[in-house]
C-alpha cells in the first residue's frame, strides 16, 4: 500500500517503507496448477478474502532509530475480481540515546480488481489503488497530516509453462508491482519555521519465488514430506524512488526469506536488508501469520459479497 | 497493540461459524510426479483435502498427445481425499496425467504432471 510516504518527517530512507509494506494485505491466489503465496514485503496481484495478523517488523534506519511495528491487514472480495482492503500499524520508535514514543501509523484503505488470469501460461494481471489517510495517525512518531494516493498495476508469472517438463525451474514464479504514490499536498510545514516538499514517489515490488509444492506435485516428487513440501522460498525486493521536489536517493529494501502455505494460514519470515546506506544500516527481521479467510470460512465471510465464490 | 486485537476480535465474530475447508492440493501420486516406472496399472492421487468426484476428473495422454482411456474413476473406499482410476497396459514411453478437483467446499484446484514408464 502506499504508506511509504506516511513517515517522511521522521524516518529517513525506506524504514517507513519497511514498516508499511508490512501492513499489506498481500493475497494469494491460483493461476492455474501456480498456487502464489500472499508476500509480505510487495504486495501481490490477487485479490482474496485474507487477513495478515500480526504482522511483525523490526528494522533500524540511516539514523539508528530503533523502529518496531506491529500490523494488521485485512482484504474483503466484493466480488470474485474485485476487493477492499485495509491496512493499519502500531508503532514504536527509539532513538539513539531517546525514549521511545510510539503510537498508530495512518490507516490505509485500498481497492484491487484482478483484470486476467491465464491458467496455462500462469500469469495474473491486476490494478489497485491505495490511500493512506492523513491526520488517522499519531503524530508523535511521524504519520503525516495529508495523504497519499498510489494507483498501482500488478503482475504475477509463474515459470511452468517456460521451461521443458522435467526442469526445476519450472517452480520458480515473480510477482511484482509498479505504481507512483502520489501525496495530495506538495509541499507541508515542517514544524520548524520551514517547509517540506513532499515528492511523487515511484514504488516498485518484486518477489521471486521457488516453490517446493509446485515442484513436487507439477515436476518431480522429490520425497519431501511434512512440513518441508508447503515451502516457498522467496525474495523480495521494495524500492521507492523520488520523482520530483528534492525527494532525494531511491531507498529499500531487499528481504529473502521463507514461507510456509498451509491449508489456512501462512507463516513467513524474512529478513530485512537494506538496499543502500540511505536505507539503513543493520539487518531487520520481518514476521509474519496470515489467515487464509476464504478457506477458513468458505461459506460466510470467506466468499464475495457478490458473485458467490471462485 | 489492543486496538488490533479487538479489530481481529470483530472480525472473527462477524463471520459466521462453519466447517473450514480448503483448495485441494495434490500431496501425492502413484506413478509419482515425474518418476520412471515399470509398469502401472492404476493412478493414484492423493488430496490435502477431500473432493467431490461428480466435479473432479483425470485425464492421461501419452508423448505423443493421444488419450489414454482412463476406466472407473473412484474414491478410494471411504477417502474422498484419494482418488483411483484404472489404465490400461501402458506401453514405454512419456504419459501426461491431467487433474482437476473440487473439494468439498467447491475451490477448484487443478494440476498436470508427468511419468514415465521404462522398456
Amino acid at each position: 500500500m502506499s504508506c511509504r510516504m506516511s513517515y517522511a518527517g521522521l524516518l529517513a530512507g525506506a524504514a517507513g517503507a519497511i514498516a508499511c509494506a508490512a501492513t499489506d494485505a498481500a493475497a494469494h491466489g491460483f493461476a492455474g496448477p501456480r498456487f502464489f503465496p500472499a508476500t509480505v514485503a510487495t504486495d501481490d496481484p490477487f485479490v482474496a478474502d485474507e487477513l495478515a495478523l500480526p504482522t511483525f517488523a523490526w528494522f533500524k534506519d540511516d539514523g539508528d532509530v530503533r523502529t518496531t511495528t506491529y500490523s494488521v491487514g485485512f482484504a474483503k472480495r466484493i466480488t470474485s475480481n474485485f476487493a477492499l482492503e485495509f491496512s493499519g500499524a502500531y508503532v514504536q520508535q527509539r532513538p539513539p540515546g531517546g525514549t521511545t514514543v510510539d503510537g498508530f501509523d495512518n490507516f490505509s484503505l485500498g481497492a484491487k480488481y484482478q483484470i486476467s488470469v491465464n491458467p496455462v501460461r500462469e500469469t495474473i494481471f491486476s490494478i489497485g489503488i491505495d490511500a493512506d489517510l492523513g491526520g488517522t495517525g499519531t503524530k508523535r512518531i511521524g504519520a503525516e497530516r495529508f495523504s497519499t494516493i498510489a494507483p498501482t498495476f500488478f503482475f504475477g508469472k509463474g515459470f511452468g509453462d517456460m521451461f521443458e517438463r522435467t526442469s526445476m525451474l519450472r517452480a520458480f514464479a515473480l510477482t511484482g508491482s509498479i505504481g507512483v504514490a502520489i501525496p495530495t499536498e506538495a509541499r507541508t510545514p515542517d514544524g520548524l519555521g520551514g517547509f517540506e516538499d513532499n515528492p511523487n514517489v515511484l514504488q516498485l515490488g518484486l518477489a521471486l519465488e521457488y516453490s517446493l509444492p509446485y515442484l513436487q506435485s507439477q515436476v518431480r516428487n522429490i520425497g519431501l514430506g511434512v512440513p518441508f513440501d508447503r515451502l516457498i522460498f522467496v525474495t523480495e525486493l521494495s524500492l521507492d524512488a523520488p520523482l520530483d521536489r528534492g525527494g532525494g536517493k531511491t531507498t529499500g529494501t531487499i528481504n529473502p526469506g521463507l514461507l510456509w502455505a498451509g491449508q489456512y494460514v501462512q507463516l513467513s519470515a524474512e529478513a530485512i536488508i537494506p538496499w543502500n546506506r540511505g536505507s539503513g544500516h543493520a539487518v531487520g527481521i520481518l514476521a509474519q501469520l496470515h489467515f487464509y479467510i476464504d478457506d477458513l470460512f468458505p461459506a460466510s465471510l470467506g466468499r464475495p459479497v457478490f458473485g458467490g465464490r471462485s | 497493540m489492543r486496538k488490533i486485537l479487538l479489530l481481529a476480535a470483530m472480525i472473527f465474530a462477524f463471520a459466521a461459524p462453519g466447517k473450514a475447508e480448503a483448495h485441494a492440493f495434490l500431496l501425492k501420486s502413484i506413478p509419482a510426479v515425474g518418476a520412471t516406472v515399470k509398469a502401472s496399472d492404476m493412478l493414484r492421487l492423493e488430496f490435502s483435502e477431500g473432493v467431490e468426484l461428480a466435479f473432479s476428473g483425470i485425464d492421461v495422454s501419452s508423448g505423443a498427445g493421444s488419450a489414454v482411456a482412463t476406466k472407473n474413476v473412484r474414491f478410494n473406499g471411504a477417502d474422498h481425499k484419494v482418488l483411483l482410476a484404472d489404465l490400461p497396459p501402458l506401453l514405454p514411453g512419456t504419459y501426461r496425467v491431467k487433474w482437476h478437483a473440487v473439494s468439498v467446499d467447491t475451490h477448484r484446484t487443478e494440476g498436470d504432471f508427468s511419468f514415465t514408464v521404462k522398456p
